[in-house]
Order: structure tokens, then sequence, then C-alpha cells
């Protein structure tokens, strides 16, 4: 399977099993076009030599048929069978994140926790509950060394003594164990002080600072309980934070609704306010909201992504260049086909821990009786809901077998899927067409600076 | 080759031997919380 499109001046074919990428001139992504469509070569240079001299056509008929032989171009999908039995593979827990606060001190409108509130059950994680959570973990994790914890809520900074009690805890545990922990904390900045800052500095492998872009859309979706705007506080403790860790290892991370989609303003907006990592994401909200976004938006949303991918381009290797975290792509490898075949390990390898101890596949899931996989004294007690997200890959989805962009989303966010459609193994329709959109921006970027001479 | 330039090192297939050490930091864990970048991550292995 190919997929063949043109982006910012560049002709792209990505080959879907091999993930190779061909920057191709118009004359070869006809010839491959073509080809993809089973013409024969003798019937490719009857159609095309009216434009095209015959040598030419003949030269890429050739490279073509090289690169079939070299496995990079028209590759068959080889995975399915040789991949284990899904169902048997074992799974280790490798990845924790804990809700260290169902209590925030903004009130988001697009809050998957219902602005912070938790549909009414507010709390703060124990000290206990968290080092038994470690505990779980570290039990959990088989011979997996890079154990990953994310302080997140509610909002983490609520209960920070506990946090850095945790760190405490899991760096002697570290010693113990030979594991590796990596931390990564989520905030809203509110709260975010030098001490804080110090800490975070020492202890936490990456930080997620919670910002939308400019003021007023900032502001209007994230305000204070009174309606106040938080950007005016948030902006200089976060620039603060990122110049403080030399602007890598951290996030300023946005999320567009449709009251700003244009967002590729909001994204240069941060770059602008000297941010160089910067992720953007589309909210995910039930269709009814006025803020959800809707099938018809998507066009327009595309461009956007054009337009920032185009700009980012223009930036690169400049001053003011930056990262987009969803244009981050490795041609140089990236992650494993296993990898790619397993996603983000919700419900497996990763789980969400509520204030009071209970396991569920991730923070998406937190409430939702139906998804309470155990605790983290007994451990995961829903074996077959395990299972369940064990299978989930995409194999088992129905849209994801003709998608090119199927190994770099991996089927997709479960929750997304369960949101939407009532299980986890179908596809958030409109998260799919901006995800092959953002994977189509990712490679031009790369065709582009390739071109540039990195 | 004058009229196609491949871009990667290395391709899909020769991970299937070497893969599968379970390193890699889950997806969430980054700075995406809902659109399961997958795509987006580096290979952990030898760090």
């Amino acid at each position: 399977m190919i997929h063949r499109y043109y982006n910012n001046g560049y002709y792209i074919v990505l080959d879907v099993n091999s993930g190779a990428v061909h920057v191709v001139d118009e004359l070869a992504y006809e010839v491959i076009g073509l080809a993809d469509e089973a013409y024969q070569p003798e019937e490719i240079v009857t159609k095309l030599k009216d434009r095209w001299p015959e040598s030419d056509i003949r030269e890429v008929l050739e490279d073509v048929e090289e690169l079939k032989n070299q496995g990079v171009l028209f590759t068959e999908d080889t995975y399915k069978d040789k991949i284990i039995d899904f169902k048997k593979r074992s799974t280790v827990v490798k990845a924790l994140c804990l809700h260290i606060a169902h209590d925030c001190n903004l009130a988001c409108r697009y809050c998957f926790a219902e602005e912070g509130e938790y549909h009414g059950r507010r709390a703060l994680m124990s000290y206990e509950v968290g080092k038994q959570a470690l505990d779980f973990l570290i039990a959990n994790s088989g011979s997996r060394r890079n154990l990953e914890v994310d302080f997140f809520g509610g909002e983490p900074l609520m209960n920070w003594q506990v946090v850095k009690d945790l760190v405490a805890y899991g760096r002697k545990q570290e010693k113990l164990h030979d594991k590796k922990f990596r931390f990564t904390l989520t905030t809203n900045g509110i709260l975010l002080n030098d001490e804080v800052q110090e800490f975070v500095n020492k202890e936490m492998s990456n930080v997620v600072l919670s910002i939308d872009g400019r003021k007023e859309v900032n502001d209007k979706m994230r305000p204070f309980r009174n309606g106040h705007g938080s950007y005016d506080i948030i902006v200089p403790k976060f620039q603060k934070l990122a110049d403080s860790r030399n602007q890598t290892n951290y996030y300023v991370r946005g999320t567009f609704t449709r009251n700003n989609l244009d967002f590729c303003e909001d994204v240069l907006h941060m770059a602008d306010l000297g941010f160089k990592q910067v992720s953007v994401e589309p909210v995910v909200a039930a269709p009814e909201e006025p803020y959800a976004i809707r099938e018809e938006d998507i066009p327009f949303i595309c461009e956007q992504y054009d337009k920032l991918a185009a700009e980012m381009v223009k930036r690169h290797g400049k001053e003011n260049d930056f990262n987009f975290f969803h244009f981050m792509i490795d041609l140089t490898g990236g992650p494993c086909v296993y990898k790619r075949l397993s996603g983000c390990g919700s419900g497996t390898e990763y789980l969400a821990v509520t204030p009071w101890g209970d396991l569920y596949p991730c923070h998406q899931f937190v409430g939702n009786e139906k998804f309470l996989m155990g605790n983290v004294w007994d451990g995961v007690k829903n074996g077959e809901l395990r299972d369940e997200f064990k299978c989930c890959n995409v194999y088992a989805k129905e849209k994801c077998q003709k998608c090119f962009a199927k190994f770099y989303c991996s089927g997709g966010c479960a929750a997304n899927s369960y949101n939407f459609h009532g299980n986890i193994n179908d596809a958030y329709d409109i998260g799919c067409e901006l995800q092959r959109k953002r994977v189509e921006c990712a490679i031009m970027i790369k065709a582009a600076t390739a071109e540039q001479g990195e | 080759m004058k009229h196609i330039q491949t871009l990667n090192t290395q391709i899909l297939q020769n991970t299937v031997k070497k893969g599968g050490c379970g390193e890699c930091q889950t997806s969430c864990q980054s700075a995406c919380k809902t659109s399961c970048t997958v795509g987006n991550q580096t290979c952990e292995q030898h760090k």
C-alpha cells in the first residue's frame, strides 16, 4: 500500500508497510500512481509519453522496480501473521498516570473532569496511596527498567508535598529494584513558583505546561471559577520555566476548539513568546458542546496544519525556529513495529490511578465505573477488560486496514473511539482525518528540510 | 536516483527481529493526551 500526496511544493510517496518515504518529481509521481492502479510498464509509457520523454519514463520505471526489490516500495504487510498472537503476549505495567488531585484551581470548559469538579467527589491522593501505586508499578513491571510516572490531576500542584514525597520514595526504590523512573508533571501553572521550578528541574524528565495560545483564546476556555482569565499569570511563569530548562524537555500544551479553528495563530503566538517546544491538539468533546469540532470544520483545520507546516519550513534553522510535537517524526528509526502495533498502551502497560487507588485504563476513563480495572493493592482484577485493551490494535479495527497512517497512529485513542462509537475497537473519524493530515505535514517538513541539507 | 529520493535510513521490517524491548515512552506521557501519536515517538532501546 502506498500513499501519494502533494504538499507545499513536494511530491511525496509513502510506502506504508516499510515506512519508507520517497520524495519524487512530477513524472515519478505519475508513474507510481499508475503502477499503483496496476497498469503495466508499457501501458504507463503509452499513457505518459505525450508529456514526458520516453527515456525518462523508462528510467523511472527502472527505479521503481529497483525500489520494489529493495523492499521500500509497494511492500506487503508481513506483520499481521508474523507478530505473535496478541492475546497471548505478556504485558507488564510500565507507566502510571497518578491523579494526585481530583481538584483544580481553574475551571477549564473542556475539562474531561467536568471543569475539575470530578462529578462532585473532590479529593487529594495521600502519600500512602501514592506509595502503594509506585510499589504496584515496580512489582508489575517485569524486566522493564524505564518506568514512567506522570503527576496529573486535576491540578497536581494543589497536592505538591505528596508529589515531592513520592519522587523521593521513587528514587530510593530505583536503587533497590534496578529501575529508572521518568517523572513528568502536567500543570496549569497557577501555583508555579521558584521552589516548584527548582524541584521540577531537578527531578522531572518532562513538564507539560497547559496554555491554549493567544490571551483571548486561552482565557475563554481556561478561566478561574470566577470567570477571570489565567493567561497573564501563567505566561511569565512558563517563560521562566522553559528558559530555565534551556528550552528543552518541556512542552507548552494547548487545546484548540471550535472557538479557535485558526489555531495556527495560537501555535505561532506561543512560538513568538519564545517557547521552542509546542504541542497543540484538537479538543475531544461530546458533539453537542458548542466548542466541539465538527466535520465541516475539517477542511479549514487541514489548511491550518498546512499553513503551520509551511511556516515551520521557513523558520527551519533560524532564530525563530521551534518544535511542534505532532510534526515530530523519526525517519532514522522511530518506534519499532511492536510499539506501532501496541499503540499508547492504555489498559495494559499504562494505567491511571485515582486518589483512592483505583485503576483505570487511562485518565479519560476515570470515573466510568464500567472501566474500573482494580486497585493498587489487589492489582488488575478485571482481566477480561485488560484483554480487551490488549487486543485493541490496528488489525482489530476495520477502518484502519486501508489507512496509510496506521503505523503512526496505531489505531488512535481508545477513549475517543469509546466516546463516539460506544466501543474501543472503532475509530473517531474526525480524529482520523486530522491525524492523516498531521502525518502528511510531518513528512513534508522532513522532505523540505532534507532538501535544505540538514 | 534522478527522479526519486528516499529519505529513510531504516525501515519497519528491520525492526521485527530486534524490536519489542518495551523501553519506549508511552504516548500519553508525552505532550499529547488524546492523539495517540506513537509515530512521533523515538526508540529508546539504547538509552
